[in-house]
């Protein structure tokens, strides 16, 4: 079904320009993470059922509409109620809503439980950028948009947004961390709310001033996974992307190791926006 | 509306009453619209101030949908942009849709019920006033200094905090719509429990006149929580009071729920009257009873008590307790059994019926369709692992534009379309009308139905400006927005030249169809004052 449907509005839009690899893109990716395959599958499953429920409803509605016209003749019957029919029609729907219920509440106690995690980092969302903390490693940088990004997303810049890699996706310094290892982020603000979120880990959560929320992620595959903001939090709201790059357990220890050492990125574990860059 | 000429159409009353001048037509010139009394003349305030309140907030979406034709930021700046936003939805909800369903209520409940006019006349006549004033605070934010407010519709603190001037007076334009509202809601629970005709049990009322009934009731229970979390932010940012925030002991997070519980009885109080309407019209092009008269009543009822009980699922994402994700899913989930007997009762209506497609019917159809598809998302955004995913992107904006905009607009338009006879005593041009139903359709679908293939693939809901992948998706999209919008000038254009002239339509509008109810008793368009003396109601 998606197949076909893929296919004909594929069919339909093929004269129009094609710009980037994910473009005409119809459905939710799968991501890297145990949560997000079993979010996938979960919202695969709903969208199935939803499906089956239209076909069975928007047929009976189509039938009804193109059998008993008027202009073809059809007398209208005389009944007004059944209550045997109405009593299906509502077990029925209680019943599928319990099937989808179950493997729903089963997500969502895995995805609430945080514990063992083999390392937190603490992120904070401020007007317009992140705050990343590794809480027992004495690491903290902030992440900004890159520059590239920031320059061509200014109102009439003349850049074309399509010559620009990883437009308004792309920051100055991601949140590393290492492959194949529970990533608690505990998260909060600094002034409004903001909400961090990478689809390919399937978790999006608010950051808000003076509470600290978490979750966690376990990303299975090396490689630069990319997000934004979810929270409306002012002028730049769309232009604080989240940017994370997994890296293998060696490259991670590395990179840490740089970091502790002083490198340009590391401002030894200040948390107040003023030590920023 | 040409109401004024009709005193013709009076049945000759004897004149009871000693006072000089004639009681029963409407006043001369600007009295007539300013010190109104009189249910229809109110009722046609209430539409024409939603008609111009839907294209303000329509343009507002224009400049939403240009900005957003292509990536990189072409038009306004991101603060404008969000202004755009904010004040889109809070003119669309409190200016276009809640008072077009005010005015539909008074123009049609008394018509309905058989009662001469609303109980409260003086204080619907107040009611309706207070809006002109209300939104000219609204808009008067644009003017001041630091613009419009930016913060988004739902104003949740810290950020709505962060504004100048217009901060106050969003506030009070807030405080005077939940007046308004209120004022609306207290009218037609007044009316409708006293003013029935003799005979009219509950069970015996036209279901729009249930749906308004019930959402009155919503509006009374919730308009103060509104008015009441307003008052807070306005506390906290004059006055030193710190509810919403965790320096001074409270909580942002409180403010969503406050807001919320209003929130979403706030989303049924813009549906249930399209129930309403489409239950009235549904059966009338099917020429066959509604199917389940009781049921749909119950089911009415449930969705409005089920709608006290959902409201966190709109902040799933602020951390919150698990048996607190698992109550508010299963909630939310248990509201698709009402609103499916609903849909299931609808199509049971049409099944052995004979159809015919005038333009009320195919309003009410695509309603039916398209609602639908708002309620397979919403099912969706029920479910909290995949909500995570959901939460704050297109796809949530794809879900609610569903079911408000064929929702709840299709139904302010099938009724316009039903009762525009009635009212005025032209019939409008079918043609014209079709076509506007079928540009409607086509447009709103190439408009809102890519927004979800967007928020699956991530795109954030409330952003200027956003990655490449994007760009074909909101492409279309704003060619749908653009043809929308101007398809919706037909609309205005086919009402406006109705209320001027037109064939005659006969009191029972739709002949054809044999229409039943109360309404299709009175002449076309109906004398200023209807049912002096009582109908009785078998």
């Amino acid at each position: 079904m998606v197949k076909i449907v893929n296919c004909a509005l594929a069919g339909l839009l093929a004269s129009l320009p094609v710009h980037s690899f994910a473009a005409w893109e119809l459905n939710m990716p799968v991501g890297v993470t145990e949560l997000s395959r079993r979010i996938h599958a979960l919202h695969m499953l709903i969208f199935w059922i939803c499906v089956v429920i239209a076909i069975a409803v928007f047929g009976a509605m189509i039938y009804s509409i193109v059998k008993f016209r008027r202009s073809q003749g059809a007398v209208p019957a005389s009944f007004d109620h059944s209550t045997r029919a109405e009593i299906i029609w509502t077990i029925i729907p209680i019943v599928i809503l319990v099937a989808m219920a179950v493997p729903a509440a089963a997500t969502l106690v895995r995805i609430e439980d945080t514990r063992n995690s083999d390392l937190t980092v603490k992120v904070t969302g401020y007007q317009w950028r992140w705050h990343y903390e590794y809480l027992d490693q004495k690491v903290a940088f902030f992440s900004t948009l890159a520059r590239e990004s920031n320059a061509a997303r200014q109102l009439r810049s003349g850049v074309d947004p399509k010559t620009v890699t990883n437009y308004l996706l792309d920051v100055d310094h991601p949140l590393v961390v290492p492959v194949g290892k529970k990533v608690r982020v505990l998260l909060t603000a600094g002034d409004v709310i903001h909400a961090w979120w990478v689809p390919a880990f399937g978790m999006k959560k608010d950051a808000i001033p003076g509470f600290v929320n978490e979750l966690w992620f376990r990303a299975d595959q090396t490689g630069i996974y990319r997000g934004q903001c979810a929270e409306l939090c002012g002028r730049d709201h769309g232009f604080m992307p989240v940017v994370v790059d997994v890296r293998s357990q060696e490259d991670y220890d590395s990179w840490l190791k740089e970091q502790q050492a002083g490198a340009p990125t590391a401002q030894a574990a200040g948390t107040a926006p003023a030590t920023a860059e | 509306m040409s109401i004024a000429n009709h005193q013709a159409a009076v049945p000759a009353h004897a004149h009871h009453d000693d006072h000089a001048h004639d009681h029963h037509g409407p006043d001369k010139g600007w009295r007539r619209w300013v010190l109104a009394t009189n249910h229809k003349d109110i009722g046609t305030m209430y539409l024409l101030f939603s008609l111009l309140m839907f294209f303000v907030g329509g343009t507002m979406a224009m400049v939403i949908r240009a900005e957003l034709f292509k990536p990189g930021l072409q038009l306004v700046d991101p603060m404008f942009f969000n202004s755009m936003t904010t004040m889109h939805a809070l003119i669309m909800i409190f200016g276009a849709v809640m008072p077009a369903f005010v005015g539909l209520a008074n123009w049609m409940i008394p018509l309905q019920i058989g009662a001469p006019d609303m109980a409260l006349p003086r204080m619907n006549n107040f009611s309706f006033w207070i809006l002109p004033f209300a939104f000219s605070l609204l808009l008067g934010t644009l003017l001041v200094p630091g613009g419009a407010p930016a913060g988004g519709w739902t104003m949740y603190p810290p950020l709505s905090l962060q504004v100048g001037p217009s901060f106050p007076m969003l506030i009070f334009a807030v405080h005077l719509m939940g007046a308004s509202s209120i004022m609306g809601a207290i009218n037609v629970i007044v009316t409708i429990m006293n003013m029935r005709a003799p005979g009219m049990s509950l069970l015996k009322m036209p279901m729009f006149v249930w749906s308004w009934l019930i959402t009155a009731y919503l509006l009374i229970a919730v308009m103060p929580v509104l008015a009441g979390a307003v008052t807070m932010l306005l506390t906290d940012h004059y006055f030193g009071t710190t509810f919403f925030e965790a320096a001074g002991g409270g909580d942002p997070v409180m403010f969503q729920h406050i807001f919320w519980f209003f929130g979403h009885p706030e989303v049924y109080i813009m549906i249930l009257p399209a129930f309403g309407i489409v239950s009235e019209i549904i059966p009338t092009f099917s020429r066959k009873k509604l199917f389940g008269y009781d049921s749909m009543v119950y089911a009415i009822a449930s969705i409005a008590f089920l709608s006290f009980i959902v409201w966190a699922h709109h902040m799933f994402t602020v951390g919150m307790p698990l048996a607190g994700q698992l109550f508010f899913m299963l909630a939310t989930m248990l509201i698709a059994v009402p609103t499916g007997v609903k849909v299931f009762n609808w199509t049971a209506t049409m099944f052995k019926g004979s159809l015919s497609f005038e333009p009320p019917m195919l309003f009410a159809l695509s309603f039916l369709f398209l609602f639908t598809i708002g309620g397979f998302s919403g099912l969706m955004l029920a479910i909290v692992p995949a909500d995570f995913q959901y939460h704050d992107t297109y796809f949530v904006v794809a879900h609610f534009h569903y079911v408000l905009v064929p929702g709840a607009v299709f139904g302010i338009m099938a009724a316009v379309y039903y009762w525009l006879p009635k009212w005025t005593g032209h019939m409008y041009d079918m043609k014209l009308a079709k076509t506007h139903f079928w540009l409607s359709t086509i447009f709103v679908n190439v408009l809102f139905f890519p927004q979800h293939f967007l928020g699956l693939a991530g795109m954030p809901r409330r952003i200027p400006d956003y990655n490449t992948q994007f760009a074909d998706w909101n492409m279309i999209s704003s060619i749908g927005g653009f043809g929308f919008g101007l398809s919706q000038l037909l609309f205005a254009y086919i009402v406006f030249s109705t209320i001027r002239g037109g064939v005659k339509a006969s009191d029972n509008v739709w002949d054809e169809a044999k229409v039943h109810g109360l309404e299709w008793t009175v002449s076309s368009p109906p004398p200023y004052h209807s049912f002096e003396t009582p109908p009785e109601v078998k």
